[in-house]
């Protein structure tokens, strides 16, 4: 690159002005150092070096040793990994599917509302502002067998009590109840916005061709709000994916009952900082990379529609 | 007339409701730490508030260095804020307002590295912190995390909407250097967008949790979040006296939030939809 670069629109009149060097603009390059500098040594640099580690075998202490693919011929046939994946999946899909749905449906009654929706809305994100440490603690408590909340209010139903975080249904309930709870209000603001944006004309067109209520969501409100829910989805799929805290919190680094809780990034963790398998570890951090490009790649897909470019 | 009445009547049960679902959990924090743990265990539990806070509050800093965790959570916090918000306004800024070779290059890096997860780093970046002696030390917390890509971005899309270019020249021809013009002009004009980003990035520093269970090795050391989680595995049973530390734990983020609610929400919700 050089100076000449920035010269767009071509001098008429007068000669060509006379060029800069490059470094009369070290006031902006020193402006913009500090991330570029940080991003080359704590994001650029390690990253590199997870691909490269990702091909070898590694202590820590000894010396490396190149594997070649050896790291991953290991994890496709590890099974721990393909239940991490799993558990990941599904667990993507319990606490996601309902965080959007139940967002839609209070973001679209919160439109309709005409007081206090500033204190909805304060109490609604409040959630999503906490110490995630403090609310696993909390959902475990509320969620342990012999005292918890949840199954004092089953038995206070006549419902014999649950051993929530002992088996391997009752941890993905936990862990995705959670992650509804701290995720809702968060995406409610978000569909709210969506749905100021867009015209009131509209709407006012449907009611005068005499389209009812639901019509009228189907075809004028969902297909408006895409974009937004393309941002709520994609927002989710990264979050949802690296999904480490609530696990390791509620069930501990083993996963709980059959490994049940374990997720993508606590078996990585598991395997860099208590395994100390860094080569093997950095084979699976490419892994989850893979994955969240996969499944933002998928939502892009659906959610943006075929052949619209908007 | 009375028919509409009812729907809006309907609409705030359910709308309250829903409030009611989202703060039962501080709510519920709040009973467990004012009553012993056989309280709660007892069926049916007890629904009202107890007063044994103080002992609970002296059992938590009985078994964990509570108030220097806290203190190491408050340093990363409000160093990291600061830095952030210094580094990726500058940055913003003359990204937004000036032309210099290799802007455009530059910025489409800066919005590649969004897309990098943290874990892909977090092995060798904990080599580096071995090397250069940071392990253990806030710095570790502190350094890597002093500006970042969505930051900038963000402050990027305030000043070109909010910033006129003839503003910027003005203030060059009143003589204000480049870094004049961004202390006096555009610093005081982005009070709202800092606002945002200072306390998204502070509540993110102060719930980080994995890098800090990575790089704080020593247990005297360790942020507050650590060292809940520390709380928890050791004393599992005693429930009131950890949600005690939890309710603890989250009271600064509270008053930070309840400070900046508005300014807050205005500015997730416009970032999302603008993004």
């Amino acid at each position: 690159m050089t100076a000449t670069a920035t010269v767009s629109t071509p001098a008429v009149t007068a000669a060509p002005p006379p060029r800069k060097r490059i470094w009369s603009y070290w006031r902006f390059y020193l402006a913009l150092s500090p991330f570029y500098l940080l991003f080359a040594v704590f994001g650029l640099y390690p990253m590199v070096s997870t691909i490269v580690l990702a091909f070898q075998r590694w202590d820590g202490l000894s010396a490396r040793r190149f594997t070649g693919l050896g790291n991953f011929a290991f994890l496709v046939k590890d099974p721990t990994f393909w239940q991490s994946l799993e558990n990941t999946v599904v667990l993507f899909f319990m606490s996601t599917v309902p965080t959007l749905v139940l967002a839609l449906v209070l973001a679209v009654m919160l439109q309709s509302a005409v007081r206090f929706t500033n204190v909805y809305r304060i109490a609604y994100f409040i959630p999503n502002v906490t110490s995630l440490v403090a609310m696993a603690i909390f959902f475990s408590s509320i969620f342990s067998t012999n005292f918890g909340l949840v199954n004092a209010a089953l038995r206070s139903l006549g419902i014999p009590q649950q051993d929530w975080l002992g088996e391997p249904w009752g941890i993905k309930i936990a862990i995705s109840t959670m992650i509804v709870w701290q995720w809702v209000g968060y995406n409610t603001l978000i569909y709210l916005a969506g749905l100021q944006a867009i015209p009131k004309e509209q709407y006012e067109a449907a009611k005068v061709d005499g389209a009812g209520a639901a019509r009228t969501f189907f075809s004028i409100t969902l297909p408006q709000l895409r974009p937004v829910v393309l941002f709520t989805v994609i927002m989710s799929t990264i979050g949802g994916l690296q999904t480490f805290t609530e696990p390791q919190v509620m069930v501990g680094n083993s996963g709980g009952t059959g490994q049940s809780g374990m997720t993508v990034v606590l078996f990585f963790y598991r395997a860099a900082f208590l395994d100390n398998d860094y080569g093997y570890a950095a084979a699976i951090a490419l892994s989850i990379f893979a994955l969240v490009l996969l499944f933002t790649a998928i939502n892009w897909r659906i959610f943006r529609g075929r052949g619209e470019d908007r | 007339m009375t028919r509409t009445r009812w729907r809006g009547l309907a609409l705030h049960a359910v709308l309250i409701l829903a409030l009611l679902v989202f703060m039962f959990p501080f709510v519920w924090t709040i009973i467990m730490a004012s009553n012993t743990t056989a309280d709660i265990y007892r069926f049916p539990p007890k629904f009202t508030f107890g007063g044994h806070f103080g002992d609970n509050v002296r059992h938590v800093l009985d078994n964990v260095a509570f108030f220097q965790s806290m203190g190491n959570t408050a340093i990363v916090a409000v160093s990291t804020t600061a830095l952030v918000l210094f580094f990726d306004s500058l940055a913003a800024f003359t990204f937004a307002k000036f032309r210099f070779p290799g802007r455009n290059a530059l910025f489409v890096i800066l919005l590649a590295t969004m897309l990098l997860p943290a874990q892909l780093a977090a092995v060798p970046q904990f080599q580096t912190m071995a090397i250069l002696g940071w392990v253990g030390s806030l710095k570790a917390l502190i350094i890597p995390g002093a500006a970042n890509a969505f930051g900038i971005f963000w402050m990027r899309q305030y000043f070109q909407n909010s910033i006129h270019d003839e503003l910027v020249e003005a203030a060059t021809l009143d003589g204000c250097g480049f870094f004049g013009t961004y202390w006096h002009v555009a610093v005081p004009s982005a009070r709202p967008a800092l606002a945002f980003l200072g306390i998204f990035t502070f509540v993110g520093s102060w719930n980080d949790y994995m890098w800090p269970l990575i790089v704080l090795t020593n247990p005297d050391h360790v942020t507050l979040q650590v060292a809940l989680s520390t709380l928890n595995r050791a004393h599992g049973v005693d429930y009131s006296m950890v949600m005690t530390g939890a309710l603890l734990a989250m009271i600064p983020l509270v008053i930070v939030f309840a400070v900046f609610a508005r300014q807050f929400i205005k500015g997730a919700t416009e970032g999302a939809v603008r993004g």
